[in-house]
């Protein structure tokens, strides 16, 4: 028998690694848009179909509807070493934080953060120290937390860092909004997008039997539970933080609070849930095929994953640490990291939620009723 | 792992969906069982990879399937596109199976998605599989693994060794070395040979050579050669095979589906020498999407080229590669390299041969061209708004006819009576059922039910 010519598996490198993101999102949005097959797994298909070209604004768009469940790579019968070297969820992973990078004032500080982990442990190192240093100069005769860091000092730490922050998150989704062309925002339109973002609906995959994610083409709902109690745990932090501002201000009952307290009990399930989606997030992140997203910020989302992780855990250790000497060490590595992750919002994994957000409201918009 | 033994009860030949079937029913009965599949692991799947649908019967809405489909309307269409082709029993038999089909697949991880928008008119007749056709492969591969069904991939069968009414053996390659395994019975699942282009060019001459295939270069017909030089009996035409025009810039193998073209009924075809050859409105397109691949085939260097204009680049489903565009008839013409005078000459006739009417993109409107031939006898508006869009057709292939004849066990036949341990499922034996024409979403019908009665027997005669 004569052998058959087995087709070339090297990799050679693709004709169309030239493109920028951009131009090959659109160009493997237009073969998606010629197939149709994976309309079924999330709400980026079948806005695909919906139009017949795509300018740059659409296509940020769309990138910011997936969610990188990679459903439609394992389903696809064009990825490499196919010439049509199809990988959408990698490029629209590339486009997504292209368009966060670029509408985020400032950018230099975006591409930074975004793309070294190792800018994030240091900045959360330089702040740790700072506030290490703070506690040990100027202190209230207070008890407490306050007994090593001053509620003012506090306070003019934190409110600029967080203030700031959302101050250029908020100029980059205008940025954003203008870029995907949206419109007035109406009220039925937030609620479809809040809808769909709690219950994380898209993660389900079509069918409801989760994304691919850890084990290349099988099913699994592990990453949708992780990120859940992620998210669910960073909401109830956040949650007990406002409280207790809210009891400080409002009530005049300044901190400590006791375990049955609300500050405490939000504080605690929150750091638990938060502790165990990351870790999950993070060890789910590492059996994960790499080139099935934007791999070069692989290392800040990694960072970003153990800065949530190292907010929730040393905030579960000040709880333990309450009347130990350990106290101050831990009270400086746990503020430092909540301050790095404050500062960080604009410039991290973090926008992901807002951009996310935004990109599921334009979606109701346009979505046909 | 499963352990690597020579002692396989059932072997299956090829990687798709009928292989997979055969083989993941053998071992639910307990057979030990082994796939060897020529394709390296990232093209596995045949042409089942390339698939979105499946044909199934129903008398009441069911999933993601409307309304109802019976089975003697089934019947009643498979006996139109085949001109009555058929072996009545086992077509019967297949539409019968289809029901019960979708719950099986369903349990080995197939999931199922409604007809996808611009597909409307297939929503009531065929489950369409979510992600398509290589998430259902996934979906068996994972499932097999599952039963500890050893696969082994770029092994590619050279020999059955045949010997009165039993194959004693069998010779594969893999990775260069020859090996030999005597398995207690076989299922053959390995597509049909449009791979093979100089087999293609016995029946259609050097034409052949110009053919593009719509799926995998691995079916080259070996197995299917070998077992018909042994005096396994023949079903469907030899010179016959399925051939849809495509976009001329389609690869040569594994297009798939995006390379198709919607555009031929709003459009005038010509040839190289920038002349007509046929009524391009002659019915709605799904009707008339296989005759083309014939017409363009008997072209000039078998190409052909679709001239619209702006009144219609919206009226058909996107393609995958952009239209050449122009702002002029001529300037069209030199794009795509045919004579500019004779484009201008042919669109001119055909303009002038146009009449007013009303035109209706999606059923038979009638509007007819006058005193030209070939007319076109629907949707004939002239080709005059720039900007003017081309393109390119060639003939894709997409299976061949030929195969091995079977009776309702997917049991292997000669022409003195069954080979004892020799089953075929698939795209292999489809020519038993379907002779000529296609039903869309029938092939994965055959291989899924003939899959499922070859790897039950397979594994009962293993058993013995
Ligand atoms: C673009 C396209 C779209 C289609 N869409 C549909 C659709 O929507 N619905 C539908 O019902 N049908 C569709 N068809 C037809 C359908 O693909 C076939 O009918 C069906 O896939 C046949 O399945 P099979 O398992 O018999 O063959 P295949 O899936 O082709 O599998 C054959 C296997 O045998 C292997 N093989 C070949 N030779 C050897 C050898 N010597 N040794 C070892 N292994 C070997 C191959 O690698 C392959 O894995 C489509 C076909 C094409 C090309
Ligand atoms: C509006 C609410 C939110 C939505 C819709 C949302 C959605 C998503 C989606 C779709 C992903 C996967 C996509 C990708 O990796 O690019 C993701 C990842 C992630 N989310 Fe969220 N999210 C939200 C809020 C949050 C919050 C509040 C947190 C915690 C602070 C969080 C933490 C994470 C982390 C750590 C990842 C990264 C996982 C990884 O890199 O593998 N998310 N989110
Ligand atoms: S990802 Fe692949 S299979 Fe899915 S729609 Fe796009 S081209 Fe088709
Ligand atoms: S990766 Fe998932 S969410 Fe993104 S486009 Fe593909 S199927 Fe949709």
């Amino acid at each position: 028998m004569q052998a058959i010519e087995l087709i070339n598996l090297e990799s050679e490198s693709s004709p169309f690694q030239a493109l920028d993101p951009l131009q090959d999102a659109r160009r493997q949005l237009e073969i998606c848009n010629a197939c149709r097959y994976c309309e079924g797994y999330c709400s980026v298909f079948p806005a695909v179909h919906r139009a017949r070209s795509f300018s740059d604004g659409d296509i940020q768009q769309l990138a910011n509807l997936c969610h990188n469940c990679r459903g439609c790579y394992y389903a696809c019968q064009y990825t490499e070493p196919h010439e049509f070297d199809l990988n959408v969820p990698r490029v629209l992973a590339e486009v997504r934080q292209q368009s966060w990078q670029d509408h985020t004032p400032p950018s230099v500080m975006a591409r930074a953060f975004h793309r070294h982990g190792s800018a994030i442990a240091v900045l959360s190192i330089v702040a740790m120290a700072l506030l290490l240093w703070l506690m040990q100069t100027g202190a209230d005769h207070a008890e407490g937390f306050y007994g090593l860091l001053s509620h003012n000092a506090m306070v003019a730490i934190f409110l600029p860092a967080f203030g700031l922050p959302l101050v250029a998150i908020g100029i980059g989704l205008r940025r954003y909004w203008r870029t995907i062309g949206g419109e007035k925002l109406r009220l039925s339109h937030l609620k479809d997008a809040f809808a769909s973002a709690a219950q994380m609906k898209n993660l389900a995959g079509g069918h409801g039997d989760g994304c691919n994610f850890e084990d290349k083409d099988r099913f699994s709902h592990a990453r949708r539970h992780f990120h859940q109690a992620t998210m669910i745990g960073f909401l109830l932090c956040f949650g007990a933080t406002g409280i207790a501002t809210l009891m400080h201000y409002l009530l005049n009952l300044p901190a400590p609070y006791s375990l049955a307290s609300l500050p405490k009990l939000f504080g605690i399930s929150g750091g638990v849930l938060l502790s165990v989606g990351t870790l999950g997030l993070g060890v789910l992140k590492l059996k994960a095929e790499r080139h099935l997203a934007d791999a070069r910020v692989w290392g800040g989302e990694m960072a970003f994953i153990g800065l949530l992780f190292a907010v929730s855990s040393t905030g579960l250790a000040l709880v333990a640490a309450a009347g130990t000497d350990w106290l101050t060490l831990m009270l400086a590595i746990h503020l430092g990291s909540v301050l790095t992750l404050f500062v960080l919002m604009p410039f991290s994994k973090m926008v992901h939620g807002f951009y996310r957000l935004a990109a599921l409201i334009r979606e109701a918009q346009l979505k046909p009723h | 792992m499963t352990q690597t033994s020579n002692n396989y009860d059932v072997i299956v030949i090829g990687g798709g969906n009928a292989a997979l079937c055969a083989a993941i029913t053998a071992a639910e009965q307990g057979a030990q069982v082994l796939i060897l599949e020529g394709a390296p692991k990232p093209y596995r799947g045949g042409n089942s990879r390339h698939t979105r649908n499946f044909r199934c019967m129903h008398n009441a809405p069911m999933a993601v399937l409307t309304d109802s489909y019976d089975e003697q309307e089934y019947f009643d269409d498979l006996l139109k596109v085949t001109g009555g082709k058929t072996d009545k029993k086992l077509a019967r038999l297949a539409i019968r199976s289809t029901e019960e089909c979708y719950r099986w697949m369903e349990q080995r991880g197939v999931r199922f998605q409604p007809s996808l928008s611009g597909t409307l008119s297939l929503s009531r007749t065929n489950a369409f599989f979510m992600g398509g056709g290589k998430s259902l492969v996934n979906a068996y591969y994972r499932h097999a693994e599952k039963l500890g069904i050893e696969v082994r991939y770029e092994a590619q069968v050279s020999h059955l060794q045949l010997n009165g009414d039993r194959v004693d053996w069998i010779e594969f390659e893999q990775q260069g070395r020859t090996q030999r395994l005597s398995p207690k019975s076989l299922v053959v699942a390995s597509g049909g040979f449009q791979a093979d282009t100089d087999w293609l060019a016995q029946a259609w001459g050097p034409a052949a050579k110009n053919f593009l295939i719509r799926g995998t270069p691995y079916n080259r017909g070996v197995v299917l050669k070998n077992l018909l030089d042994q005096g396994a009996e023949s079903v469907g035409d030899p010179t016959q095979c399925h051939a849809v025009a495509i976009d001329g810039r389609a690869p040569k193998f594994d297009g798939g589906i995006v390379t198709r073209l919607d555009c031929v009924p709003f459009s005038v075809v010509v040839n190289n020498q920038a002349e007509r050859f046929y009524d391009e409105g002659e019915d709605v397109w799904p009707k008339r999407y296989a005759i083309w691949g014939r017409l363009v085939a008997a072209q000039p260097d078998q190409v052909g080229h679709v001239i619209i204009d702006a009144k219609s680049i919206n009226l058909f489903m996107p393609s995958v590669f952009p239209p050449i565009q122009a702002d002029s008839i001529e300037e069209l013409a030199d794009k795509l390299g045919i004579p500019a005078d004779g484009l201008r000459i042919t669109i001119d006739q055909f303009n002038g041969a146009c009449r007013n009417g009303d035109f209706h993109p999606t059923e038979l409107d009638g509007l007819a061209t006058e005193g030209i031939n070939p007319a076109k006898t629907n949707w004939a508006r002239p080709i005059d708004t720039p900007p003017y869009y081309g393109y390119s057709l060639r003939t894709g292939v997409t299976f061949t006819y030929l195969g091995l004849k079977v009776d309702e066990t997917a049991q292997v036949q000669t022409p003195t009576g069954p080979i004892k341990n020799l089953w075929a499922a698939g795209e292999t034996m489809a020519g038993s059922i379907l002779g000529q024409g296609y039903l869309a979403g029938f092939g994965m019908t055959i291989g899924t039910v003939f899959g499922r009665i070859a790897g039950q027997e397979a594994a009962n005669y293993a058993s013995h």
